[in-house]
């Protein structure tokens, strides 16, 4: 693990790039199998083999394209360029504010795209979406404050090198990211625009409208914001390579855990307990910090 | 020194001739189009020729100028009494009384031993600010030729005095120009008493009830902020025997924190910063030029500008603390109300104000870096947010309506509008438009200085990206079927217009690293001999979205609209009931149409649940402002 760490070092910034675009959906997509293998487990099935999503994934393409206005699948694609830019931006040690900011260009896509199509389904999708990202924005912000005030840099490449442990300096900003990390993995209780599970909504939110291979698309791009996002967690525990990595995947595992446990949250409710969480985690840790300088 | 003499006259010699001039004389139109290409070549002629220079100051023999801008002042004085007391309103009468008795027994008491040895001056930013008067004052007065021809159609109720419009606009350039170039504060406050004039008349064009209302409000909030301001000049030459804004930044804080403040007391309310939010969102009801003009672009831009040349003063006291809170409380608070409201020009009014919130943020913050963010804020805002004003004034009178709501499916009828506003919009949050360059900057210049700051601009963007995403969906949702198609009888002038304003949106995204080293940076090093250094990284990775968004829209619409064809279209999903594809099978056997309603949480973010708190909480922190300063 250390010489892996060793050589992804020596890399430049373009080969990180590189590396991210090739193997991010290859462990999103992964993780994704993982993901359904233990929820089915948890609900007492067998559940499908590891690999389904990429099975599903390699479906979806061979479908017919049906649609319902021309300009739908553009936003998609949009979304999952700038997605894949954003993560590229973050595995490339860039600045973490602009990364964030970037994400927030791809979700706005996201959102346009479930707007486009006009029908009532996709519409309220997107509204909802819409406030799942400003109920989790400005803790995503925060996580970047808070960074900063520790290390004194918004790079990516220079917090994740930080030797001390950052995770002691931002236990409440760590909390505050967790809360909203549910809604980011479109889990339960958040998944309130689009959930994966059928029990939740009879018609699919804002994908209603959105099928084949589009919907393939949708879903890769999930897996490579989910790859960023743990990255975000691995930069908490970025003095120690092999602690950050463990705990990436026990977050992930938390989040199933989570998502197995609750129904789905009204939107007042998601949008209310995230900025006070915000609030109460992020906020007062970040005023501590500043305190004690 | 006679470029700036020319800057100042010239707009005021159009303004004469739209005034007398009868109207329908085509003679009109096209003197009005070569004044505004002067208008545009001159401040960029400015620019060119004062690249390289630092400021400049200039010696004036004026003792026959100041007597005229006396008269001048007592004259408006009468004229605003008279105005009042023929709609009987009595306060402005009072505030009018207070601060001409103040100028009257100022001017006998100490007007033969006022020294004023440079009136007139230019930096970088008064450059800067000329050419944001310049360039989208002239475009948005083109913009008038196409607008009040259909403003008068529609508005049949309405007299038709477009020649008293036409000299009141350019009049108001005129006094722009004074503020941004004066150095005696004396003239500096006569110009700023000008604007307030120029924006109550324009208010009350209308001349209905609803529009006297809102234009003595904005009269007596600016007269409010007038009477402090007068009482500033009088109390720093009483106390220091100075009058000019240079000398002012060189002398000892304990001396001239009182008088700086009450110019800041003025900026807020020019800026309609909390308390004074209300005359802002009232003026609305005027003809769009003006809200795209005196309330967006520019007069509003005079309040931080002011802010901005006395921020120094201020710094490091608990008053410039209490004055970025002022900024952060009105950023926050109306970004929040913006989210409730469906009438578009409030929209874009509280999202003025709350831009104008974070400049005067981070002319409290007053470190480089919060500078620098200020001035590209200023930059950026008023280029795209007049473009949005002026793009809701041609859909008001498509539609019929100023209400988002009824924008449904805009793109299906004003198709290349849509794509103006959208630029306008996205150049307003998204990512690798001006605004959001600034903001990036503001956060960092805050987390050093001010962390409570840092999180009212992560919750205040939130909210930002929430009523700009939701209305960009709006506009951009697509039917099946038909939709008429209105898009040609927007006029010529207007085209024009918009094109300017939308290509240069675009272009100060691209020229800013040049705006920044040759303009701002210079401005900054005079004040701080440093300059904040931007990671060249960073600039390199916008461009690369600018650039690749410049490209791939373009062509990605191209392809979905003419090369991709293998698809198969169908309906949307209604629940399985289509009757066709925008109706579906009701209850007891109806045929329902679909509508689509945008979510506005006015349980959480109504005007009047968050308008009183703010005005508390700033009128709590204005008065520390001034308690600390006093002492």
């Amino acid at each position: 693990m250390n010489t892996i760490h060793e050589i992804v070092l020596n890399w430049g910034i373009f080969e990180r790039m590189l590396a991210f675009v090739l193997l991010a959906p290859l462990v999103g997509g992964l993780l994704a199998g993982i993901d359904r293998k233990v929820s089915a487990r948890f609900q007492g099935r067998y559940g499908p083999p590891v690999l389904q999503p990429f099975y599903d994934a390699f479906k979806l393409f061979q479908k017919e394209k049906i649609i319902v206005n021309k300009f739908q699948d553009f936003n998609i694609v949009l979304f999952l360029l700038f997605t894949i830019f954003s993560g590229a931006l973050f595995f490339a040690g860039a600045d973490l504010l602009l990364t964030i900011f970037s994400l927030a260009l791809a979700g706005t896509f996201f959102v346009l795209g479930g707007f486009c199509v006009g029908s009532p389904y996709s519409h309220l999708g997107a509204e909802r979406e819409i406030i799942q990202q400003v109920a989790y924005e400005p803790m995503i912000i925060l996580v970047a404050i808070g960074m900063y005030q520790v290390t004194g840099s918004f790079k990516v490449s220079v917090i994740a090198q930080y030797e001390l442990p950052l995770i002691l300096y931002l236990p409440g900003v760590f909390a505050g990211f967790l809360y909203i990390l549910t809604i980011k993995f479109r889990k339960s209780p958040f998944d309130l625009s689009m959930s994966h599970h059928a029990h939740q909504e009879i018609v699919r939110g804002l994908t209603t409208e959105f099928s084949g291979s589009t919907l393939a698309l949708i879903e890769i791009a999930h897996w490579y914001e989910n790859v960023l996002l743990l990255g975000m967690v691995y930069l908490f525990f970025g003095f120690n390579p092999w602690l950050a990595v463990f705990v990436a995947l026990a977050t992930y595992l938390f989040e199933i855990f989570i998502d197995m446990n609750y129904a789905r949250f009204k939107w007042q409710l998601t949008f209310g307990s995230s900025w006070l969480f915000t609030a109460v985690a992020g906020v007062s840790n970040i005023i501590v910090l500043s305190l004690m300088r | 020194m006679s470029v700036l003499i020319f800057l100042i006259v010239f707009p005021l010699v159009i303004s004469l001739l739209a005034l007398v001039l009868p109207r329908g004389f085509h003679i009109r139109k096209t003197i009005g189009t070569a004044a505004n290409v002067v208008l545009c070549a001159v401040p960029i002629y400015l620019l060119v020729a004062n690249l390289d220079q630092g400021p400049s100051y200039f010696r004036l023999e004026s003792g026959f100028v100041d007597i005229l801008i006396f008269l001048l002042e007592v004259l408006i004085a009468g004229y605003l009494i008279y105005l009042s007391v023929r709609a009987k309103r009595y306060l402005p009468v009072v505030l009018v009384l207070i601060q001409m008795s103040m100028m009257i027994g100022f001017e006998f008491a100490y007007g033969h031993s006022i020294q004023v040895e440079h009136a007139l001056f230019m930096d970088k930013f008064s450059i800067i600010m000329a050419l944001i008067v310049g360039i989208i004052g002239s475009a948005i007065c083109l913009y008038g030729f196409g607008y009040m021809p259909e403003y008068h159609e529609h508005h049949p109720e309405v007299k038709d005095r477009r020649n008293y419009f036409g000299f009141l606009m350019y009049l108001f350039l005129s006094a722009m120009f004074g503020i941004i170039f004066s150095n005696n504060l004396l003239w500096l406050f006569f110009f700023w008493e000008v604007t307030t004039l120029c924006s109550f008349l324009l208010i009350g064009y209308r001349d209905d009830k609803a529009s006297q209302d809102s234009a003595f409000r904005a009269l007596n909030m600016n007269l409010i902020g007038g009477v402090v301001f007068a009482f500033g000049i009088v109390y720093l030459f009483v106390t220091t025997q100075t009058m000019e804004l240079d000398k002012l930044l060189l002398l000892d804080q304990g001396t001239v924190l009182l008088p700086a403040v009450c110019f800041a007391f003025a900026g807020l309310a020019k800026s309609a910063q909390f308390p004074f939010s209300s005359w802002l969102t009232g003026a609305m009801v005027a003809p769009t030029p003006v809200s795209a003009l005196l309330h967006s672009s520019t007069m509003v831009k005079a309040g931080v500008y002011l802010i901005l040349r006395v921020s120094p003063v201020m710094d490091n006291t608990v008053a410039a603390q209490m004055l970025t809170l002022i900024g952060g409380v009105s950023f926050l608070v109306t970004a929040l109300i913006a989210i409730s409201q469906s009438n578009a020009k409030k929209v874009l009014a509280y999202s003025t104000i709350s831009n104008l919130g974070l400049i005067v943020a981070c002319a409290g913050v007053n470190t480089p870096a919060a500078v620098w963010s200020a001035l590209l804020l200023i930059i950026f805002h008023a280029v795209a947010k007049s473009l949005l004003f002026l793009c809701v004034g041609i859909i008001e009178y498509k539609l019929g309506s100023r209400d988002i709501e009824d924008m449904d499916f805009l793109i299906m009828r004003l198709p290349k509008l849509t794509a103006v506003m959208m630029i306008g919009m996205a150049g307003m949050f998204l990512a690798p438009f001006g605004m959001i360059i600034s903001k990036f900057v503001t956060l960092k210049a805050f987390i050093d200085g001010n962390p409570a700051m840092a999180i009212i601009l992560a919750y205040g963007s939130a909210a930002t990206i929430f009523f700009w995403t939701k209305w960009m969906g709006k506009i951009i949702s697509i039917r099946h079927g038909e939709a008429e198609v209105v898009e040609h009888t927007v006029s010529t002038w207007e085209w024009i217009t918009l094109g300017i304003l939308a290509v240069a949106t675009v272009a100060v995204c691209l020229a800013f690293p040049f705006i920044s080293i040759h303009v701002i940076d210079p401005y900054i090093m005079e004040l701080f001999n440093t300059a904040p250094v931007i990671d060249m990284f960073n600039v390199l990775v916008v461009f690369a979205i600018m650039f690749s968004l410049l490209i791939i829209l373009p062509l990605g619409l191209f392809y979905y609209a003419f090369i991709n064809k293998h698809y198969k279209r169908v309906g949307t999903y209604l629940g399985g009931a289509n009757v066709s594809n925008i109706t579906f099978e009701g209850a007891m056997d109806s045929t329902q149409p679909i509508q689509l309603k945008n979510y506005y949480l006015e349980k959480y973010f109504g005007e009047e649940r968050l308008f009183y708190v703010g005005v508390f909480v700033s009128l709590t922190l204005i008065f520390i402002m001034f308690g600390v300063a006093a002492i």
